[in-house]
């Protein structure tokens, strides 16, 4: 603090600090806190706030383990989740490896630029681009109808599966990005060492490569695993009755129950269990928060 | 020799697959958008037409939320790059264990879903008895946008030498005279790079937006709402000139990349030149 007034002088400091303060007041930590609180009162008529019912109280959260469904919605969606992160990992990981280590710089570089368009696309348009190729009458029934693999259209927005292919689609360039900086990070000379000294590839890669990344595979996995679990607008498209996400559960009971108080209680559970899943992560992997968000 | 021949083959296949795959859903979605059929498809191929885009031109709602997607996102922009800014000087000059308890805060938003973020930024505005709208979809995408700014600024200012303010305030500078004229042309390229993130992520942005916009349309609420209630083409030829759209602004941000790389190259080469004289 002496350094920041040694540096900017008092009036500078008081803008900035201020300026951090109000961000991280009132619009991070008060407004969870909030939240939070909200979560434990009950959804009253307006005539009865602040009377004897006007009480806190755990019936929001008994209402969600008391819900088969609800429960069964929750674990799918981390069961769905997990399953989307790993299949991105898995595909980006070589991917990444090949981009930092194998591959010229500048053929990286155009790489990245032609990747720009796709990341910056709303993840909106990028689900409802895979809701046109899945549809009945879609370009994917087409083709296969035409080498002649299937002889009668198939219906695959059905399910978990079109959410799935959804999910990837729209968040694996988070797990590409972190896992590409971290590789590009380690200095050649290691691997080649690892090389000269006899180890094989997947040896190489197993006490070398992925030690010295896993800052960025965790940052990845959290990233897309976060993505996945609070998305709205990829199981909206893609999703059917059959499989729901839990997000829809909390819209339904904030735009069509109204009830702005169990929803609160349903999105605390929602960031609980981001919350349970970075620290288990960081946990597993051994890095520390600064490694994660970078 | 066949070995390696073999290696560069499944890689360049693998790179081309990876390409395809980010690349071909978005020209089949645009594509859809310029074919004459009545449920947006590109196959079969009806003709070429351009009433979809006609259809859009019309459509008021469609104006509407561009006009609040723009007011948003320029709000966005405003408020989230000084915040941002601002926190990553003041996380440089704090203590490290101050530091590392601030940066856990800071980072946090970017860790929870959108949806939280709404609904908090909902509830903790309307105990002031604020109703929902675009007030409140701004001040929940900033609370995660500064942390993308704070991040890009605090990467650029590990390349900044205090000296150079130390040296400023001993020849008599001021306070402000440092940050203006030392330290913020530092970071322009972090805050310019930071400003068009925030913008785009605000123009993108949909689960905040979602549960904090009242009856208000941004661009990806109008998009999501069409998607719901029978859709036409006309989505489809958004999309495409949302993707071109897109195109230009990448174009942009890397040129001006690429512009900044040069420079800091030509810097370090002067530098390194001087240094051998």
């Amino acid at each position: 603090m002496q350094e920041l007034l040694r540096r900017y002088g008092i009036s500078l400091s008081v803008i900035m600090v201020a300026m951090t303060a109000f961000w991280l007041l009132a619009l991070v930590v008060i407004p969870n806190l909030v939240l939070f609180k909200f979560s434990f009162r009950l959804y009253l008529p307006v005539d009865q706030l602040g009377g004897p019912n006007d009480v806190y109280t755990l019936k929001n959260y008994a209402t969600f383990f008391e819900s088969p469904i609800h429960i069964n919605v929750f674990f799918s969606t981390i069961l769905y989740s997990s399953f989307v992160t790993a299949i991105c990992l898995a595909i980006t990981y070589p991917l990444a490896y090949i981009l930092a280590k194998v591959l010229k710089s500048t053929d990286t570089a155009t790489f990245f630029l032609v990747l720009l368009v796709p990341l910056w696309v709303s993840e909106i348009l990028r689900s409802f681009a895979w809701f046109i190729i899945l549809s009945m009458q879609g370009p994917l029934n087409a083709v296969l109808l035409g080498i002649g693999i299937i002889d009668k259209p198939i219906r695959w927005i059905t399910g978990f599966q079109s959410v799935i292919v959804g999910l990837v689609y729209a968040y694996i360039l988070f797990m590409l990005f972190p896992i590409y900086n971290a590789i590009s990070a380690l200095d050649t000379n290691q691997i080649e060492a690892s090389e000269d000294l006899g180890a094989s590839m997947w040896r190489t890669h197993w006490r070398v490569i992925i030690p010295h990344s896993k800052p960025g595979i965790a940052s990845g996995c959290v990233m897309v695993f976060m993505l996945c679990a609070g998305s709205v607008i990829v199981p909206t498209t893609l999703a059917s009755t059959n499989s729901r996400w839990f997000t829809e559960i909390i819209q339904q009971w904030m735009f069509e129950g109204l009830d702005w108080n169990t929803g609160s209680a349903y999105a605390f559970l929602l960031l609980a269990l981001c919350i349970i899943f970075v620290s288990l992560v960081m946990r597993i992997l051994n890095v520390r928060l600064v490694d994660i968000a970078k | 020799m066949t070995s390696t021949t073999f290696s560069k083959i499944v890689i360049r296949v693998y790179l081309g697959l990876f390409v395809a795959y980010m690349l071909l859903p978005l020209i089949i979605m645009g594509g859809a958008g310029l074919n004459n059929s009545r449920f947006p498809s590109v196959y079969p191929w009806v003709g070429f037409t351009d009433r979809w885009f006609i259809d859009l031109w019309t459509d008021e709602r469609m104006w509407g939320a561009v006009r609040n997607t723009t007011w948003v996102a320029l709000a966005v922009v405003a408020i989230s790059v000084p915040i941002g800014t601002a926190a990553a000087i003041l996380l440089n000059s704090v203590k490290p264990r101050a530091r590392s308890f601030l940066y856990g805060f800071m980072v946090a938003p970017i860790l929870t879903p959108g949806a939280v973020i709404g609904i908090s930024t909902l509830l903790f505005w309307n105990t002031f008895h604020v109703p929902a709208g675009l007030y409140l979809s701004v001040m929940g995408q900033v609370s995660f946008v500064a942390a993308y700014v704070m991040l890009l600024v605090l990467a650029r200012l590990q390349t900044f030498d205090p000296g150079l303010e130390e040296a400023a305030l001993d020849l008599g500078a001021s306070h402000g005279q440092v940050v203006r004229r030392i330290l913020v042309p530092h970071l322009y390229p972090a805050i310019g790079a930071g400003a068009i993130i925030a913008f785009f992520q605000s123009v993108e942005n949909f689960n905040v937006t979602l549960f904090t916009r009242g009856n208000s349309d941004t661009l990806t609420v109008y998009v999501g709402s069409k998607i719901r209630s029978g859709i036409t083409p006309t989505i489809n030829a958004f999309a495409l000139v949302l993707i071109i759209f897109t195109v230009i602004c990448a174009i942009i941000y890397e040129i001006l990349r690429r512009r900044a790389e040069r420079r800091a190259a030509e810097l370090a080469a002067t530098a390194a030149a001087a240094e051998l004289m």
